[in-house]
């Protein structure tokens, strides 16, 4: 293309990702988002405007060199895009679908201001989806150093932590309790939003190119404690982030029917419930679905549980039913990164907003028949910034409903703290870390991702990943004593 | 994946078996469970640890053939191998010299009943056992149970082996006649058995420690799917258990939670017989 002036860069319209039509795909487990052609790319990298303080970069939570990656896919040149996407990132192709790109990089970019900023999701997963292709062993690696480290958790923080010390040449074991290495990448994102075959090729990279050990079905502070593992590695990370489900206080919890969104996700995901009877592990997928929480969670369960209610639908040649997303404030404080509500809206789930459960309604054979609920309305800000939902007095009501899933949010798992005295934790459960070195309060212990920050975001755990392993190498090479 | 080293018929549909799994075993406590899942296809179940060996690195298990992940199970060999083995899970049995203590095994709950009952007397106290079935081809281990009792009662609901009665009433003969010397009463078997046992002891004020099997996947406290009712609020089996306090915990909601996935659970194994045929046919065919 010829050198265009930042007024044509600015007319040239935001290329639009081609996605499963939503009919279609409402039925089927298929990837959504299709990804960008080499063509549409190319267009979409023309927007940018090479800012010389490029905003976008400090919206990224990890610094990610955007203009210099967007530049190279200009130029046309891929081994430079990746080369410039990888100093910050180890998993483009997998942040490049899942970040809330709209309130990081994107919502401050320049050309945004006027009209629609410039898809960086989209490119970053360009650059990614083109590595994992043509990404081949063997890599380098700096020569062995004799120094052994363990990883516990093989979610992203994990996963990126493990492959940068392993380049440096340290020997690294990573230890998971589930039956599969990918954390909430596999048994919580479902495969229509970040294919399994991403994951799988980020994992498989560190395993056959990188030499690194995974042992699964070891359950930390059970099969084997962190003081154990002190005793046999120079240093262990944890990123066993926050898997511990929490459920509303509220009457009718215990009924059949009521789940948390992780069991609902982990039989669908992890297990492919949705195959049933294929698979063994059975899903329960009502007719009328309430999921409680607006968070990506919320959105994966509610999308989950429609694709669900169409595949049995098909079987049973019967109507397909309803999936409610059941949220105490409005629209404009879902949380959720917005191509997932965007999608969900559009994939018929239906939004009650202001709306708060109060009790699970059950049947006297302990099934769940309805929710009572109350209506909300929005008060003064409260410490978050955000306005606190108050319930309108004598607004109660009641929905049908057969299944409740809760979205409500999750806390670190304690198992980890079992055995490994001196490893702080806070009244939130999350371990005690320095922010830029990830050390924690116990010698040799480092930690990141959503054990530390509670749940949040892919990326941020792979950047925190990332800045342990740095830490933890020069710790090892003797140039940053404890 | 784990190797199965040895199978023991232990009747019709209670079978043994070891499994190389020395993860496990190295930290492995009366009390404790590990997840099982056969292949890729496979579900996680949990099943309680019957036995182990921390030298030679085994796991003994004892499942009863109820449901198409255990049926399956029951056809494999020694020298078959098994996908996934966690654990151990949940907290281990607290041992104690408590005095005298009554431990109760229904059914394949006789096999967590006895690594018990063995660390219990090995602890000092004074263990009286009592085992039950619903008819003698149901019952397993009563010499291994008798060697780590000092006193020992059998029964079966027919009366095919030992005295026909519930396993309930010789524990309220001894509770009647050992007033107040009793100190605590352990109780595993199908949940409607811990359920009675824990009706028979309430009376008596006697702790009942009861060891919950609910549907489970992960095991280490992910999913919630374990969770069970007790009067301080929601428990989870996997990492809170599963041990607890039977006279806590609500038996009508326990109960109900379990019968949920009934339906699906005939299916797969209509599914799953359906597909054993189709392969023996296959294999018959081509002989
Ligand atoms: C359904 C869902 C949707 C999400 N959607 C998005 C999204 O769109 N965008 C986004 O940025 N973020 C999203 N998130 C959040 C994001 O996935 C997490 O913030 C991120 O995965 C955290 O990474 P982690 O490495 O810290 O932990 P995890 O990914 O949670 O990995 C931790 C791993 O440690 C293992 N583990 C835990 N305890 C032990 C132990 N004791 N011993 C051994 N192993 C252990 C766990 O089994 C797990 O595999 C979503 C989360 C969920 C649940
Ligand atoms: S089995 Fe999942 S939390 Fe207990």
């Amino acid at each position: 293309m010829a050198k265009l002036d930042p007024k044509e860069r600015m007319k040239i319209p935001r290329q639009p990702m081609p996605n499963q039509d939503a009919v279609i795909r409402s039925g089927n487990f298929e990837e959504v988002a299709l990804g960008y052609t080499e063509e549409t790319m190319r267009k979409e990298a023309e927007r940018c405007l090479q800012c010389k303080k490029p905003a976008c970069v400090e919206g990224c939570p990890v610094g990610v060199l955007i203009p210099q990656f967007i530049l190279a896919l200009r130029e046309g040149n891929m081994t430079k895009a990746v080369e410039a996407m990888k100093v910050k990132n180890n998993l483009p192709a997998i942040c490049g679908r899942v970040c809330p790109q709209e309130v990081q990089c994107e919502g401050k970019c320049i050309v945004g201001k006027k009209g629609e900023p410039v898809a960086i999701g989209r490119l970053e997963r360009y650059v990614g989806d083109f590595e994992l292709a043509h990404r081949t062993c063997p890599l380098a690696a700096a020569p062995a150093t004799g120094k052994k480290i363990a990883v516990v958790g093989t979610g992203p923080a994990g996963l990126t932590c493990a492959v940068d010390m392993a380049r440096e040449g340290h020997k690294v074991t990573m230890f998971e309790s589930l039956h599969g290495a990918g954390g909430v990448l596999v048994y919580g994102i479902p495969e229509f939003r970040l294919p399994k075959g991403v994951v799988f090729g980020e994992i498989n990279y560190a395993v056959d190119c990188l030499g690194i050990d995974i042992k699964t079905d070891h359950v930390v502070g059970r099969s084997v404690s962190l003081n154990e593992l002190l005793g046999e590695y120079d240093a262990v990370f944890l990123g066993t982030g926050a898997g511990l489900p929490s459920f509303m206080r509220i009457p009718g919890i215990n009924l059949n029917g009521v789940m948390s969104a992780n069991e609902f996700l982990t039989r669908v995901n992890l297990m492919k419930g949705y195959l049933f009877p294929e698979y063994s592990t059975p899903v329960k997928t009502g007719k009328r679905v309430a999921v409680v929480g607006a968070g990506n969670v919320a959105m994966d369960a509610a999308r989950c549980s429609a694709r669900m209610q169409a595949l049995q639908a098909k079987q049973t040649n019967g109507d397909k039913g309803e999936v409610h997303i059941v949220y105490r404030r409005s629209k404009d404080e879902i949380p959720a990164r917005g191509e997932e509500v965007h999608h969900a809206e559009e994939e018929g789930i239906i939004f009650d907003l202001l709306t708060n459960p109060i009790e699970i309604l059950g049947d006297s054979t302990g099934k769940v028949v309805g929710i009572r609920c109350i209506r909300m309305e929005l008060g003064e800000p409260d410490a978050s910034g955000r306005r606190k939902p108050v319930a309108i007095e004598g607004s109660e009501f009641e929905m049908e409903m057969d299944t409740v899933i809760m979205a409500l949010g999750t806390s670190p798992n304690p198992l980890v703290f079992v055995d490994a005295d001196g490893l702080e934790r806070t009244k939130y459960g999350t371990a005690v870390a320095d922010t830029t070195t990830g050390r924690t309060r116990k010698q040799r212990v480092w930690a990141g991702g959503d054990v530390v920050t509670g749940a949040a975001t892919v990326i941020s755990a792979m950047g925190a990943g990332k800045r342990a392993a740095a830490d933890m190498h020069k710790f090892l090479k003797g140039e940053a004593p404890w | 994946m784990y190797k199965i080293l040895e199978k023991q018929v232990l009747s019709d549909v209670t079978k043994l078996m070891v499994i190389e799994a020395p993860h496990v075993a190295k930290k492995a406590k009366a009390g404790q469970f590990i997840i099982v899942k056969i292949d890729e296809q496979g579900e996680r179940i949990p099943l309680t640890i019957a036995d182990y060996d921390s030298n030679a690195g085994t796991i003994t298990i004892i499942f009863q053939e109820v449901g198409q992940s255990t049926m399956h199970l029951g056809t494999l060999e020694p020298g078959d191998m098994l996908a996934t083995f966690a654990g151990p899970l949940g907290h281990p049995t607290e041992i104690e010299n408590f005095g005298t203590v009554v431990c109760v095994g229904g059914g394949v709950g006789i096999a967590p009943v006895y690594p018990i009952a063995r660390a219990l007397k090995q602890a000092g106290n004074t263990v009286i056992s009592i085992i039950g079935a619903r008819s003698k081809d149901l019952l397993f281990w009563e010499d291994k149970m008798r060697s780590v009792s000092d006193e020992f009662h059998v029964c079966t609901d027919d009366g095919s082996h030992g005295r026909k009665c519930l396993v309930t009433d010789p524990l309220k003969e001894i509770l009647e006649a050992r007033k107040g010397s009793v100190a605590k009463v352990w109780a595993i078997g199908p949940a409607i058995m811990m359920k009675f046992v824990t009706l028979a002891t309430k009376p008596f004020n006697v702790p009942t420690i009861v060891s919950l099997n609910t549907i489970m996947i992960d095991g280490t406290g992910m999913c919630g799917g374990c969770r069970v009712l007790l009067d301080e609020g929601a428990k989870f089996v996997c990492v809170d258990g599963p041990e607890f306090d039977g006279h806590k915990v609500d038996w009508t909601s326990l109960l109900s939670r379990l019968q949920y996935y009934r339906e699906e659970e005939h299916a797969a194994i209509e599914h799953w017989k359906h597909h054993c045929n189709l392969e023996k046919a296959i294999t018959d065919g081509g002989k």
